[in-house]
């Protein structure tokens, strides 16, 4: 279950568990995260959850509330989001996310499920005992000693970035009219020749490039030989041939 | 090999699988057997190009698909359950509706309206069928433990009379391309889909949800089934591609798009090309595609007689 941690210019000074399917949090008492601040409105903030997702939204209040910075009225919570309502901040830990880093078997919350109406509100009131749970948050009169517990928390494994040096694909035409000419690979597909007599894709993978024949009664010819109906992997400089066309096929840094 | 207790289940299959198309885990190209006194036979009318693949993670394919040129019929199944109930499922669905619409569609003339629906009349033998393959699958996952809690997406299309009827339940999908135009012909039966609907997440915010794999109707999961049905005019020229979530939740629709559009001369390379992308994005779940191309119109000629004839009913 995904929890927020709570602190208070970089004091951490406690969490709350998100167990129920709607948490409110603002400055009257009867909230479910009470912040006792004037910068805080009554009715400050909500977080909704649904299965593994948990949506924010600020409920009109009068300061607002911001997520990593920035201002935000609706937002899905991603593991290691940043609350901030007030001087207060609110750090979002999903227990999905610690999962997925701790036992590598991601693999498991994509399999395809029903959800039915009585399941659902099962998900979101599991833990009767947890009941109408209220935090009080005041602010710290002594030293509060940090959480040591918070930083050990993994921040979020970051977002797959294209690797280093990742190299482009590019075509010249060597013959013909369009001698000369450039062209850049740089969409997923890219279909070269004449139709009806004989066209050839070039497809763009995360391994390299592969030129495939797609139709007509001529094959596309790579280094002198024919590549028949099969996909062939491109290298650098590979001169292709397709219906009497010369054109080199080379790679250069994106 | 399946185990022992799936026996009741085999002689299922083998009761009607006798002689219709299909396939779990490999392409085979449809022969037209069996004997169709039907006037109407789509043949010439469609070329249709299906493939299944287990993709890269999973250890069984648990979707299936079949198609009959003659009636003119797709269909897509992603089965779900543990073990191997998935698969079972899916199966079940797919060679129950084929197998009923083969012989409802024996027995009706194409080209009528069904009043009720103001559909072809085929679209009754399609909420018959999805009825029998929901009741098939029900009493399996009740009798065989194993099976217990088993179901099944389903999305399917079927021509008749420059018309196409497309049926769907969950979230496996059904798109068209026509000229430049591509889009997703069905709406998914999800959680997700339905927080979108309600304004509660944007379609990006969609993307990066935990929850792409909740749907919210299924079939063979309870006694009865709703079914989305619904009739859609068809043109010469138009592409159909139906897909498992194992696509449309790795290969984004731009792509899917650009790979129709660019391949649209070959279809076999299209749907190998579209189930390579998935794998290269990670191949989290089985990926499956029927693509269907519409070559000329097949509108039933009606005879004067035939019209008063309807008229006077």
């Amino acid at each position: 279950m995904a929890k927020l941690i709570y602190s208070l210019e970089g004091a951490v000074l406690g969490d709350f568990t998100l167990d129920k399917e709607r948490i409110t949090i603002g400055r009257r008492a009867s909230n479910d995260i009470h912040i006792d601040n004037l910068a805080v409105s009554g009715e400050h903030a909500a977080i909704v959850c649904i299965g593994r997702d948990s949506f924010l939204e600020d409920l009109d209040s009068s300061n607002g509330t911001s997520v990593n910075g920035k201002a935000i009225k609706k937002h899905v919570l991603r593991n290691g989001d940043v609350i901030e309502i007030g001087k207060y901040q609110l750090k979002y830990v999903s227990e999905a996310a610690e999962n997925i880093v701790t036992s590598g078997s991601p693999e498991d919350f994509e399999k395809t499920m029903i959800i039915r109406p009585a399941a659902m509100k099962a998900m979101t009131t599991e833990d009767d005992a947890a009941k109408l749970q209220t935090t009080n948050i005041q602010p710290p009169v002594d030293n509060p000693t940090p959480d040591v517990q918070a930083a050990s928390i993994k921040p979020p494994p970051p977002p797959q970035a294209p690797a280093e040096g990742v190299l482009l694909g590019n075509v010249q035409v060597l013959s013909g009219p369009g001698m000369g000419k450039q062209l850049v690979l740089n969409k997923a597909l890219t279909t070269l020749g004449k139709p009806g007599v004989g066209v050839a894709v070039i497809t763009r993978r995360p391994h390299g490039y592969f030129i495939t024949h797609v139709q007509g009664q001529t094959y596309p010819v790579v280094n002198g030989n024919s590549v028949g109906a099969q996909a062939h992997e491109l290298n650098d400089h590979d001169v292709i041939e397709l219906v009497g066309v010369k054109m080199e096929f080379f790679l250069t840094k994106a | 090999m399946r185990s022992q207790a799936f026996s009741a289940y085999d002689f299922f299959l083998k009761k009607i699988a006798c002689n219709i198309g299909f396939a779990q885990g490999v392409s085979v190209v449809i022969k037209g057997g069996g004997v169709c006194t039907r006037l109407m036979k789509l043949t010439d009318v469609l070329e249709v190009v299906r493939l299944t693949d287990i993709g890269r993670k999973r250890e069984h394919n648990e979707d299936a698909v079949a198609s009959d040129m003659e009636m003119g019929l797709v269909v897509l199944a992603d089965g779900m359950g543990g073990y191997k109930a998935g698969e079972v499922a899916s199966e079940i669905a797919v060679l129950t509706i084929v197998a009923e619409l083969k012989e409802s569609m024996l027995a009706l003339q194409p080209g009528q309206i069904d009043m009720a629906e103001g559909m072809q009349a085929e679209s009754r033998l399609i909420y018959d069928a999805v009825a029998k393959a929901n009741a098939s699958i029900y009493s399996v996952s009740q009798s065989q433990p194993q099976c217990a809690g088993m179901g099944t997406t389903l999305v399917m299309g079927l021509f008749t009379n420059d018309k196409l009827l497309v049926a769907h339940i969950g979230d496996s999908r059904m798109y068209r391309l026509r000229g430049a135009e591509f889009v997703q012909m069905t709406e998914d039966h999800s959680l997700l889909q339905e927080q979108i609907k309600s304004g509660l997440i944007t379609p990006e915010q969609a993307k990066l949800s935990a929850n792409k794999n909740l749907v919210t109707r299924a079939l063979g999961i309870d006694p009865e089934v709703e079914l989305e049905l619904h009739e859609y005019e068809v043109e010469a020229g138009d592409i159909y591609l139906l897909c498992s979530d194992g696509l449309s939740d790795l290969v984004e629709d731009a792509d899917i798009h650009l790979t129709l559009a660019t391949l649209s001369a070959n279809l076999e390379l299209a749907a190998n090309q579209l189930i390579q992308m998935a794998n290269d994005n990670g191949g989290k779940d089985n990926i499956s595609v029927i693509l269907a191309r519409v070559l000329k119109s097949y509108s039933v000629e009606r005879s004067w007689y035939d019209k008063l004839f309807d008229w006077l009913k």
